[in-house]
């Protein structure tokens, strides 16, 4: 049989079979909706309850700051849009990076339509932001800041708890995208100022189309979804309550493994980046040494070119993905890697790897494996590669 | 996402390669997603293409109608070559993904180059051959 090495985690991870188990009574025994009176129904609402104290539990928060969405851009959409409304006639400036998800970065693009003004943090080459930057960039009407936990490409983490208290010093709401970060790294939104959270289940072992949104007590904010009066009438729509029961189970193994995967994965990461490295010539790793999300891995391959890589792999059963041009379909390479300072032509040859509690070194050391021969091959196709050799042979 | 043509000549490109003092040769980009196709071409004396090969930075698309493209114009005449198209290379193809259209744009606009540089070099000119791009996404 072909081998199946799955290293496309901060896509999507697989749902625990834990997980599941606990999803499934859901569907077929209590399908009751939590929001009627009988007693069968009571049952649903119980799981749903418990699922939003497990997920307040693992961030520091109350329950009631906890809010049911459908995933992680939703999320983002509406702590964004419901700032941005709930602050206008305070100001209509935005604080951002220009490493952000999509989710956010085209959620201020709408809100720019919309009249507000949005600055885009740079961020240097490891991906990290600059804090007297940031402090710079606060004026009079800013009324958010918002700065991911974790970037989803690079892995680069950033310093939140400076960031929260800069934001709490100016008195500027904060929201972080921690979409990557819950369930792999501890936080806690208290000690670091967080006022809005945006997560999602399907990143952390749990199932898709489920997300929840962290939203501090004393804010104000209004509806995303309007009709029923579900989430304290803030967010309508009959409870996914399989989902929900699977996001709190995710959560909860989460929590409980979350140091023992932080050691096991940082392990074999730093393995992979090591080996790639040594055993590959010129390549270069993305983001930062240290501050980094225990399971990714960034290369960039020079001469080479992302999609052709990733089908390589593929036939060999390995999932990844890139930031190449050629993978986007807008035709841009990834928005992160030129953020980083890297030119087109690098970006082009880029590879992202996000490994899983999972993944033994086996798989590691089959997709290292794999990557070098297929640099080989892919370089000896490559114009570029030709002329940097005859390059290198005149001088 | 590719037809089976297509991963087909992407595993197994044909003429994949360098010709030693090529007839001519010419090297194309496309700035808008940074990609860069080479055409080599031997030319016998009765002006039909002997030898085609190509090195390409892209896609697997970019691989694929590089590798097909080679193939339309081996053993082809000069007039023959010029009538291989990206059309022609993506029908031979059985089709891409309506993104990847521009990247047979490459094929075609680097065999032309590679015919321009054998024109300039023999002080002839070939009919129906305008000076190519070096970047095609000018075009779009
Ligand atoms: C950082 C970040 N934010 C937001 C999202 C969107 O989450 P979802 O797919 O649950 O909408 C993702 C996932 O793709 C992400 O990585
Ligand atoms: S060569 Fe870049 S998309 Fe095909």
């Amino acid at each position: 049989m072909k081998r199946f090495v799955y290293m496309d985690n901060a896509a999507t991870t697989k749902t625990r079979k834990e997980v599941l188990d606990e999803m499934l009574p859901y569907f077929e025994t209590y399908y009751g909706n939590p929001s009627s009176v009988y007693e069968f129904a009571g049952k649903s609402k119980a799981a749903v309850d418990q699922a939003r104290d497990t997920i307040a539990a693992a961030l520091g928060a109350q329950s009631k700051e906890i809010y049911f969405t459908g995933g992680g851009s939703e999320s983002d959409n509406w702590a964004l849009k419901a700032i941005a409304e709930a602050k206008k006639e305070k100001g209509k400036h935005i604080i951002t990076t220009k490493i952000e998800h999509h989710a956010i970065l085209h959620t201020c693009a709408y809100l720019e339509k919309q009249g507000f003004e949005v600055t885009y943090l740079d961020v240097d080459q490891y991906g990290m932001i600059d804090l007297d930057e940031l402090t710079g960039a606060i004026r009079e009407d800013t009324i958010l800041i918002s700065v991911m936990f974790a970037n989803n490409e690079i892995g680069t983490i950033e310093p939140i708890r400076q960031i929260g208290a800069i934001a709490k010093e100016h008195g500027i709401v904060f929201h972080t995208d921690a979409v990557q970060a819950f369930g792999q790294v501890p936080i806690n939104v208290d000690e670091m100022h967080i006022d809005l959270l945006s997560a999602s289940g399907h990143k952390l072992n749990g199932p898709k189309g489920i997300g929840f949104l962290y939203a501090r007590e004393s804010l104000k904010i209004g509806s995303f979804i309007h009709g029923g009066a579900q989430e304290r009438n803030r967010r309508a729509g009959t409870h996914n309550v399989p989902g929900i029961v699977g996001l709190g189970a995710a959560t909860r193994i989460a929590m409980e493994t979350m140091e023992e995967r932080r050691k096991q994965e940082t392990k074999l990461r730093n393995h992979l980046i090591r080996r790639i490295l040594e055993e590959v010539p010129h390549v270069r790793l993305n983001g930062h040494s240290s501050e980094r999300l225990p399971n990714n891995a960034n290369f960039c391959f020079r001469f080479i070119e992302g999609e052709s890589l990733l089908i390589m792999l593929d036939m060999k059963g390995i999932c990844a993905s890139s930031g190449s041009a050629c993978t986007s379909g807008s035709l841009d390479p990834s928005h992160v890697l030129l953020a980083i300072g890297l030119p087109h032509e690098i970006a082009h040859g880029s590879l992202r790897l996000t490994i899983s509690h999972e993944t033994t070194l086996e798989d590691v050391d089959y997709a290292v494996d794999c990557i070098k021969e297929i640099v080989v091959k892919l370089r000896e196709m490559s114009p570029l590669y030709t002329d940097f050799l005859k390059e290198n042979q005149n001088q | 996402m590719y037809s089976e043509k297509v991963m087909d000549h992407f595993s197994n490109p044909r003429n994949m390669g360098e010709i030693e003092n090529p007839s001519g040769m010419g090297t194309v980009g496309n700035a808008k997603c940074g990609d860069i196709m080479r055409m080599y071409l031997d030319i016998d004396e009765n002006g039909i293409i002997r030898d085609c090969k190509f090195k390409t930075f892209g896609c697997g698309a970019a691989v694929a109608t590089s590798s097909m493209a080679t193939e339309l114009v081996k053993g082809k005449s000069i007039q023959e070559a010029l009538q291989v198209t990206n059309k022609a290379v993506m029908e031979a193809l059985d089709g891409l993904p309506p993104v990847k259209v521009h990247c047979s744009l490459l094929a075609e606009e680097a065999i032309h180059a590679a015919l321009w540089d054998y024109a300039e070099k023999n002080g002839i000119v070939i009919e129906g051959l305008q000076k190519p791009k070096n970047d095609i996404s000018d075009e779009e």
